[in-house]
């Protein structure tokens, strides 16, 4: 039997490529000086989810909350070989802690009505591995976090190995459950060409607004607004009757109750933000040198610090 | 998600396994018993469970002014959902204003699930945990004596203070080892609170095949010494000089996450974000470039040497005693002076 599995994937700023030009003058850090990227560990999540798709049949769905912008994992993911990508985005859920975007995830989650959640453990800009619990426990789907090998799916009962820090444990479950996935789960297969070739020119609705003037034809700089609208639901159609079109969902297309949506939803507040200084220069140099190293020594006993 | 309630008491979540509570909750008392000290309520200690009865002794020793004991079967293995509903249940009904979890990989598990079906806030990993007065930018509420939940976020490159101030309790997670552990006190008198577990109608959605775990190789966190290896050190072969100046000093071996990822020293080894939290009186940092997630891990070490052929390596900026050179030839003259300053 097949499964439908849906995977959240988040496009996240490459934290691991933080340079002095990425903070601003009060310290924070300017996002918009980051690379965009696939979140590391939701590629395993994917991989995870295709691997499924590939033994057993089924279909994997990609669903990203962000920006327009987002959609660009989408496609990296389309790349990969899912077969279905969904962004949602809205102004309304912008500053949304973690609790209120589980609950958004949760809504769109609903309507796909899948076997298999998988999210990545962690995302690197925040690292905690909290919207998977979180969204687990708003679709009351049974949560198995670190998952490490999926060791067998037969028919409504799934069998994984996680790790638990010190070691591992053996669960199984009854589908549907939500997993989270482990770098150490999968090699994530790379983005195939030919997917490459025919998805560059997927795009979101939100995109085809924001570069109009490029995909549309015709006297686009004096268009209306209405007809300027109209031209991007022309174009999307088009997309998707080439199976181009990335969906878009909105908070209302989703059903969500904008009590638990965005800065509203979101009982953390961020009180101080500090940026990590080093307060470099104040050690004391030692020379290389038998003389050096053996004055260091001596000290160090001392003082007791070692012998 | 319950009321602001400032008579609200401290909580640790006690984990224990196999009969044993882990390092984390016991660390977390300390702190705990500072944070409730400052808003004048009491320390406890969430303990669920099997045959866990006899742990509470030791939190009431370590800090507790009260141990909420649940002992029931369904608790006898850490599952998410019968903890997650125990917890939830006595959220709700003693509505405490904090409740701490260590950011190990079960209070991961477990916090989330319950910020979410409790509808409050959670931060994770904190760092530090204080009380303090926030003023809302906009409207210019003041809120005092909150708990100021403070954590590296963006890679460590920021340190972020969060805070809760209107859907409480107020929890966070909290790195291993980041809090020191105090003695405990044997004589201290606490109470024990026997609570039932209302699991009665529940199955638990895991069948828990088969569970290996092991202790660590080694205790970092309980090491006078660490000598650390990194990327610099170049080969696993190279690596055996750490070894050799760590056991003529008596210390434990450490590695940053690129010397494990490069297969130098196992991963028990690891010190940094995603490993271990050290504090030792000394740590020598080798071929270390010093990545903030490392330097996260050892920079609170009472003494620092760093040894490194780039003079302008970021583990410099935290270090006591810098050597530029190569740790090849450092090493042996190291190994060699403290041979001969030991006899002598």
């Amino acid at each position: 039997m097949g499964y439908n599995c849906v995977v959240c994937v988040k496009q996240v700023p490459d934290t691991k490529r933080i340079t002095g030009e990425a903070m601003t003058e009060e310290g924070t850090v300017n996002r918009a000086a980051l690379p965009a990227v696939f979140n590391p560990e939701d590629l395993y999540a994917l991989e995870q989810a295709l691997a499924v798709r590939d033994a057993h049949g089924g279909t994997v769905t990609l669903l990203t909350m962000g920006l327009p912008a987002a959609s660009e994992v989408l496609r990296d993911g389309l790349y990969r070989g899912a077969d279905r990508a969904i962004l949602v985005t809205d102004r309304r859920a912008a500053a949304s802690d973690t609790l209120a975007t589980s609950y958004i995830l949760s809504c769109a989650v609903k309507k796909l009505d899948p076997d298999i959640v998988f999210c990545g453990r962690q995302a690197i800009d925040g690292d905690t591995a909290q919207v998977g619990p979180q969204l687990a426990e708003k679709l009351d789907m049974t949560q198995i976090t670190y998952l490490e090998e999926l060791i067998s799916l037969e028919d409504k009962t799934i069998r994984i190995r996680r790790n638990v820090g010190n070691g591992y444990e053996v669960v199984q479950a009854e589908l549907p459950v939500l997993v989270t996935v482990m770098e150490t789960a999968n090699e994530p297969r790379p983005p195939a060409a030919k997917k490459m070739m025919k998805f560059k020119k997927a795009f979101s609705p939100a995109e085809v607004a924001g570069k109009a003037e490029h995909l549309l034809e015709g006297d686009y700089e004096n268009y209306t607004a209405e007809l300027k609208a109209a031209e991007v639901d022309k174009y999307c159609g088009k997309l998707q009757g080439k199976g181009l079109l990335i969906e878009q969902w909105n908070l209302d297309d989703i059903e969500a109750d904008l009590t638990w949506c965005g800065m509203k939803g979101s009982p953390t507040k961020v009180h101080k933000i500090q940026s990590v200084v080093l307060t470099g220069g104040q050690h004391k140099q030692i020379e290389p040198t038998d003389e050096g190293v053996a004055t260091l020594v001596a000290e160090l006993i001392e003082e007791h610090t070692i012998g | 998600m319950i009321e602001v309630n400032r008579q609200g008491e401290v909580w640790v979540f006690a984990e224990a396994e196999d009969g044993k509570l882990s390092d984390v909750p016991l660390e977390l008392m300390s702190k705990g018993k500072s944070l409730a000290e400052k808003l004048s309520v009491p320390l406890a200690a969430v303990l669920p469970g099997k045959g866990v009865r006899p742990l509470a002794d030791k939190l009431v020793a370590h800090g507790a002014d009260k141990v909420y004991l649940v002992e029931d079967d369904k608790l006898s293995h850490y599952q998410t959902s019968g903890y997650a509903k125990v917890v939830c249940g006595l959220i709700s009904e003693h509505k405490p204003q904090v409740v701490m979890y260590g950011a190990t990989p079960i209070g991961r598990d477990l916090a989330p699930s319950v910020a979410s079906a409790m509808k409050c806030g959670l931060t994770a990993d904190c760092t530090d945990l204080q009380i303090g007065d926030h003023t809302e930018p906009v409207s210019k509420t003041e809120h005092k004596n909150l708990l100021f939940q403070i954590r590296p976020a963006f890679g460590g490159n920021i340190i972020a203070t969060i805070v809760n101030y209107d859907r409480w309790p107020q929890m966070a997670t909290v790195r291993e080892g980041v809090m020191p552990m105090t003695e405990p006190d044997e004589s201290r008198k606490g109470e024990i609170i026997d609570c039932t577990a209302k699991l009665d109608g529940l199955t638990l959605p895991l069948e828990i095949i088969e569970s290996h775990r092991r202790e660590k190789a080694v205790n970092l966190k309980a090491a006078r010494i660490i000598v650390a290896g990194g990327a610099g050190v170049g080969s696993r072969e190279n690596f055996k000089l750490i070894w050799d100046l760590a056991g003529c000093l008596g210390a434990e071996v450490g590695g940053s996450r690129a010397a494990v990822d490069l297969g130098y020293v196992n991963s028990d080894h690891q010190v940094g974000q995603t490993g271990t939290t050290v504090r030792p009186a000394l740590y020598i940092a080798c071929g270390i470039s010093g990545a903030v997630q490392h330097r996260a891990g050892m920079a609170e070490s009472a003494k620092i040497i760093a040894i490194n052929t780039d003079a302008d390596a970021p583990i410099f900026g935290v270090a006591h005693y810098g050597i530029v050179g190569d740790l090849n030839e450092v090493l042996p003259k190291m190994i060699k002076a403290v041979r001969t300053g030991a006899k002598g």
